[in-house]
């Protein structure tokens, strides 16, 4: 179960996971940026309630990660320190911008 | 030892099935958290490998067998299936080094599974692909 939660303020789009990115879910993910990236300079991805990751959702991560350099920024915030280890072995911690 | 199995259509709608009987019984042997989630991910790596590509286009069964071990503390999960024969372990490991635009896609989750793991076993024996992913907690 994955819970997408979206914000758009202006040319910023937040969007709060809850529960599990993995593949099941991944692709839930994926149509949800697909459609609202569109004149999106900042995108957030909020991940202070998502309890699990896999590398399906780690790939639509990355794939968000290279529209959003050619067109603004994305950053990603809450990270537990399970995910961040997640990060540090896939040398996610290094592509992704994390606060 | 306890020995719990579990055998299902090996297709990913299944994948909440197999991470729920993993989960529920590393729960109960209390299995710490950072573990079970390392072995949720391998878990379902395997898993997933096994549903896309073991019996494609067809559909075929997928056994899962999860072994608790005391003295010391280990957790094996082996996943068994009739399909093509396939060792996931044979791909290279990709180059976490490069940046986000030179990256691909592919390779990430058996890499995560070989790092997080404290053993991971292939081998193809009488029609069947055994792969056994093994972590002492």
């Amino acid at each position: 179960m994955l819970n997408i939660d979206k914000k758009i303020n202006g040319n910023v789009l937040t969007v709060a996971l809850t529960g599990r990115l993995d593949t099941t879910t991944a692709p839930e993910l994926e149509a949800e940026l697909k459609e609202n990236l569109d004149g999106v300079t900042e995108l957030i991805i909020d991940m202070g309630t998502l309890e699990y990751i896999s590398s399906a959702g780690l790939r639509v991560l990355l794939s968000a990660q290279k529209i959003m350099s050619k067109q603004g920024a994305m950053t990603v915030t809450h990270v537990s320190e399970t995910i961040m280890e997640i990060f540090e072995v896939t040398g996610f911690s290094d592509i992704l911008t994390i606060v | 030892m306890k020995t719990y199995e579990l055998t299902i259509d090996a297709t990913v709608e299944n994948l909440p099935q197999v991470l729920a009987f993993l989960e529920e019984h590393l729960e109960e042997a209390d299995c710490p958290m950072k573990a079970q989630m390392q072995l949720s991910i391998a878990a379902e790596e395997i898993y997933v490998n096994i549903a896309h590509y073991a019996y494609a286009p067809e559909t075929g069964q997928a056994t899962v067998r999860l072994e608790l071990a005391d003295d010391p503390s280990t957790v094996c999960v082996t996943f068994l299936d009739r399909g093509v024969p396939f060792d996931p372990l044979a791909k290279p490991d990709p180059d976490i080094t490069l940046s986000a635009e030179e990256r691909g896609i592919g390779g990430l989750g058996i890499y995560m599974t070989k790092k997080s793991m404290d053993d991971v076993r292939y081998e193809y024996r009488d029609g069947q692909n055994i792969l056994t992913l093994v972590k002492r907690i």
